[in-house]
């Protein structure tokens, strides 16, 4: 007994100080008027020197959101947000430079020096641990967006050698609009729901990947995002089409400074898989989640959804969830293609005041589809954390399988874990298995460890990741450090 | 405010046999629940609203005798109470002295449409209190209804034991026409009192049946309940349990058999408010046609209801191309030290254990019998009551008859 209750003591002390990423950069930003409107929307694609088909997609899609009821069916509560109460449009005021490092504002380049972020190879080198340990190591392209902007792309030359197109959206609208046309908004529609339509009226940037047929995008992809400005909403739109038999893997990793008031990230990802494509999309996410007494913290409602529509086509999600004051997302399959894949990682911790709801959507369309959804839920302090996601069989997945593991931790007595899964299904040849369990961490297990000589953070620290452990080992190499550190100081004091 | 939306069919027949009183307000103000209230998400009541029901007409004792050995017969010995049209059968029921009838006074769960609308146009029930340590044995509640097109009927009982009592309630429901049954129990369960409950749901194949079971459980107290559902075109045994009391137990157990387009939902609430508390739930769809199974179980878990163990378990086996099954198990934990875990499966019969029993001599036809049998037992087998556990398996047995014939 001893032991948990000074790890639940530890959790309590817990203070806003361990968010090592609270920083704000001073750099000097240029902001769109306050507010959301046309003319807010206008302003946003004129800077971006969009065409005005672009402009009138926008528009479009703010028209639905005004018709839109925000929703309130989740299970984390949150004042409302006054929409109007905030820049949908923030920029480094130094033009960013593209093409070499050396023009990017140093203030800038210090950022993501602190973030750790691999933003050269040097870096790549020195900021993954255990680098030595490894062969050769394939570097990783970063596209880096700061507040509203993508600001560096790296390792663009190589890529476009190997066919792949990875660049900032705002980008490809300019010189990609035939991809953009065709793609964005086709897996998740203008007027999807209240936060994708807000999206999709004043998103302002986000990265964009093409990798035409037969092509294994020859590095890992990477985007860093990074809130900095003060009311500032982020609102990035990412889109990755893999043609037939292409490959690639995405990395997504964010931060944002301490503040005391929310702020909201409003994000959509596209997917797109056409015959034997695969997809890995792994995020590592952890906006600031606010101080022990849930003040402050992003919410971070983000619409993520992935379409196979090719034959044998795979889309894998994996996120590690550990940082927002509220965090709303069910990254989504829809199996479209005969044979297509969709699997679903997750560990999701919340501590303090943090509350998540986050899940999955497996939407089996075709026959012989798979889907596998592994979800870890850790919650300590007073958070609350909600396992929601629907695994639909529709009538002509004839053959189609799923299968499903949601297990929740809770660490502490003043927190909440909970699971919702709607299990559908129309086809007699379909078969689904879903299972789920909630425990703490016995005392049986930390007898074991600390008789072992385990101090009772690493004890718990050796029982929390071995918990997650089916979900860290699906990370990109790179990822997985981060996540596992991630893990450690999100529960630090529980966990070592 | 009711003037700018429009009042149903249904519920304009139910406000006029209604009762002044809140529940009579809160049916006009919020109707039949539909698609957008998230407990009713898979089984709205939008059909349900385009007739009115009337109250459904008395009907003599003769008749009443004559449908209680058609449609019940397992009640003609024994203890029994007996409702016909809405109405007590006083030459049909005989009670043991161990039980006395008390007077109704059901609660109004406002946040629950069945609840709102039996209490609203309530008609008659009973209640039954056993008093402490007293063994009161088997009773049947028999509730039938005939010449049933149109008609509804709004039945509300309630059982109480108090400390140490023991009751089985053998609850048959069934009738003839296109009528809509709305039954309500209240059960209370004191300090070591047992209540078994075993429904059998065998209404007309045009029927509507929703049903609500309110039970609260105390210290050491059990409620251990089975529910086979094989009739109605549309049904929902709706299944609230409230642990009060530490090492209470709850056991919501089922069975649905459905064919043709049958639709029947299964909704539990189990809420763990003490610690120490157990609950199980079993609940098995076989589905035939286009038979459409729902199952929705939620186990709530309070911050005090340390050493919690619940467990859930929803299993639907689908025998047609046809044939749909909805499931949401829910868990929504506060507390640290739970055991708590559910699972489902959804799935055809296995072609490798169909095979294994061909390969044997065994005709097509008996093979899957079998299996589906087998696939009953791990749900039937939990009825530890040898009579009872016949009575289910004779049900369920002729349904399968009538079915492959």
């Amino acid at each position: 007994m001893p032991a948990v209750t000074e790890t639940r003591e530890a959790v309590e002390t817990l203070g806003q100080s361990t968010y090592k990423w609270g920083f704000e950069t001073d750099i000097e930003m240029e902001f769109a008027p306050k507010g959301l409107s046309e003319e807010t929307i206008r302003f946003i694609s004129a800077r971006k020197q969009e065409p005005e088909w672009m402009l009138d997609w926008r528009l479009q899609a703010f028209r639905a959101w005004q018709s839109m009821e925000e929703p309130s069916w989740q299970k984390p509560e949150y004042p409302a947000i006054d929409y109007q109460d905030a820049f949908y449009f923030a920029e480094p005021k130094s033009k960013p430079g593209p093409k070499s490092l050396e023009e990017v504002d140093p203030e800038l380049l210090r950022t993501y020096e602190k973030l750790g972020i691999p933003l050269h190879e040097q870096a790549i080198l020195a900021g993954v641990e255990g680098a030595g340990e490894q062969e050769a190591r394939l570097p990783v392209a970063v596209d880096a967006v700061f507040d509203s902007v993508s600001v560096v792309t790296t390792f663009r030359k190589t890529l476009e050698e190997a066919g792949v197109i990875f660049c900032p959206i705002s980008d490809a609208i300019r010189e990609h609009p035939e991809l953009v046309k065709r793609y964005l908004g086709s897996v998740v529609p203008v007027s999807d729901n209240f936060f994708a339509a807000l999206n999709s009226a004043v998103f302002t940037d986000g990265s964009f990947v093409y990798v035409p047929e037969g092509v294994k995008c020859p590095m890992e992809l990477s985007t860093y995002f990074r809130i900095n400005a003060r009311n500032t909403g982020q609102f990035e739109r990412t889109l990755i089409i893999c043609e037939d038999r292409a490959t690639v893997s995405y990395l997504e990793g964010c931060t944002a400074p301490m503040r005391d008031e929310n702020q909201l990230h409003a994000a959509v990802v596209e997917l797109v898989a056409m015959n034997d494509a695969k997809i890995k999309y792994s995020t590592v996410q952890n906006w600031y989640p606010g101080d022990e007494n849930g003040k402050g913290g992003i919410y971070n409602f983000v619409t993520k959804r992935g379409a196979c529509r090719g034959r044998n086509a795979k889309i894998s999600w994996t996120q590690v969830e550990t940082g927002s004051a509220i965090t709303w997302k069910y990254p989504s399959c829809i199996l479209a293609g005969e044979g297509s894949v969709g699997e679903f990682y997750s560990v999701a911790v919340t501590n303090n005041r943090q509350q998540a709801d986050t899940g999955t959507k497996m939407i089996h369309l075709a026959p012989n589809t798979r889907s596998t959804i592994i979800a870890k839920t850790i919650s300590a302090g007073h958070s609350d954390s909600t396992y929601r996601g629907l695994v639909r069989m529709m009538p002509k997945a004839r053959g189609a399988r799923n299968f499903t593991q949601c297990d929740s931790l809770l660490i502490g007595d003043q927190c909440g874990a909970h699971t919702v899964p709607y299990i559908e299904n129309r086809n007699m040849t379909a078969r689904v298995e879903h299972e789920a369990t909630t425990s703490k961490i016995s005392e049986d297990q930390l007898f074991y460890c600390r008789s072992r000589g385990l101090s009772e953070e690493d004890a718990v620290g050796l029982i929390v990741n071995g918990f997650c452990k089916d979900v860290l080992k699906e990370l990109p190499m790179e990822f997985a450090v981060e996540a596992q550190k991630l893990l450690q100081l999100s529960l630090e004091g529980s966990v070592g | 405010m009711s003037g700018a939306t429009a009042i149903s069919p249904a519920i304009e027949s139910f406000l006029s046999r209604a009762h002044q009183g809140e529940a009579r307000i809160l049916l006009e103000l919020q109707g039949l629940p539909q698609r957008r209230l998230e407990a009713w998400r898979y089984t709205p009541l939008r059909d349900l609203d385009k007739t009115g029901f009337a109250a459904p007409d008395a009907v003599s004792v003769d008749e009443a005798r004559a449908l209680l050995a058609r449609l019940a017969p397992e009640a003609l010995e024994g203890h029994r109470i007996v409702f016909v049209n809405g109405v007590a059968i006083a030459a049909l029921t005989s009670l043991p002295d161990t039980v006395e009838v008390t007077d109704l006074s059901v609660p109004l769960l406002a946040d629950r449409p069945l609840s709102v609308l039996n209490n609203a146009i309530q008609q008659q029930g009973i209640a039954l209190r056993v008093a402490a340590d007293v063994d009161a044995g088997q009773i049947a509640l028999v509730s039938l209804v005939t010449n049933g097109d149109q008609v509804s009927t709004h039945l509300a009982h309630q059982i109480t034991l108090d400390t140490g009592a023991k009751l089985t309630l053998l609850d048959i429901q069934s009738g003839e026409g296109a009528y809509l049954a709305n039954p309500s129990l209240t059960v209370s369960v004191a300090e070591k009192a047992h209540l078994t409950h075993l429904r059998v749901q065998q209404d007309s194949l045009e029927a509507t049946n929703l049903a609500l079971v309110n039970a609260r459980i105390a210290e050491h107290g059990t409620y251990d309940s089975f529910t086979l559902t094989l009739g109605a075109k549309l049904s929902r045994h709706e299944v609230l349990a409230h642990l009060g009391g530490k090492h209470a137990i709850v056991h919501v157990n089922a069975a649905q058999l459905l064919a043709g387009s049958q639709h029947a939902d299964l909704t539990s609430v189990i809420t763990h408010a003490a610690p120490d508390c157990n609950s199980r739930q079993t609940v098995k769809n076989v589905l035939m046609d286009a038979g459409h199974g729902v199952f929705q179980g939620k186990i709530y878990v309070d911050r005090i209801a340390q050493k919690t163990d619940g467990y859930q378990m929803n299993q639907a086996l689908l025998l047609s191309e046809k044939a749909q099954i909805d499931s949401k198990p829910e868990l929504e934990i506060y507390a640290d030290d739970v055991k708590c875990s559910h699972g489902a499966t959804v799935g055809a019969l296995d072609d490798e254990q169909l095979f294994y029993l061909r390969a044997r001599g065994i005709p097509h036809a008996e093979a899957r019998a079998i299996l589906v049998r087998a696939f009953l037992l791990d749900a039937l087998a939990l009825v530890t009551d040898e009579a009872a556990y016949a009575l289910l398996d004779r049900r369920v047995d002729a349904w399968w008859q009538k079915r492959e014939a």
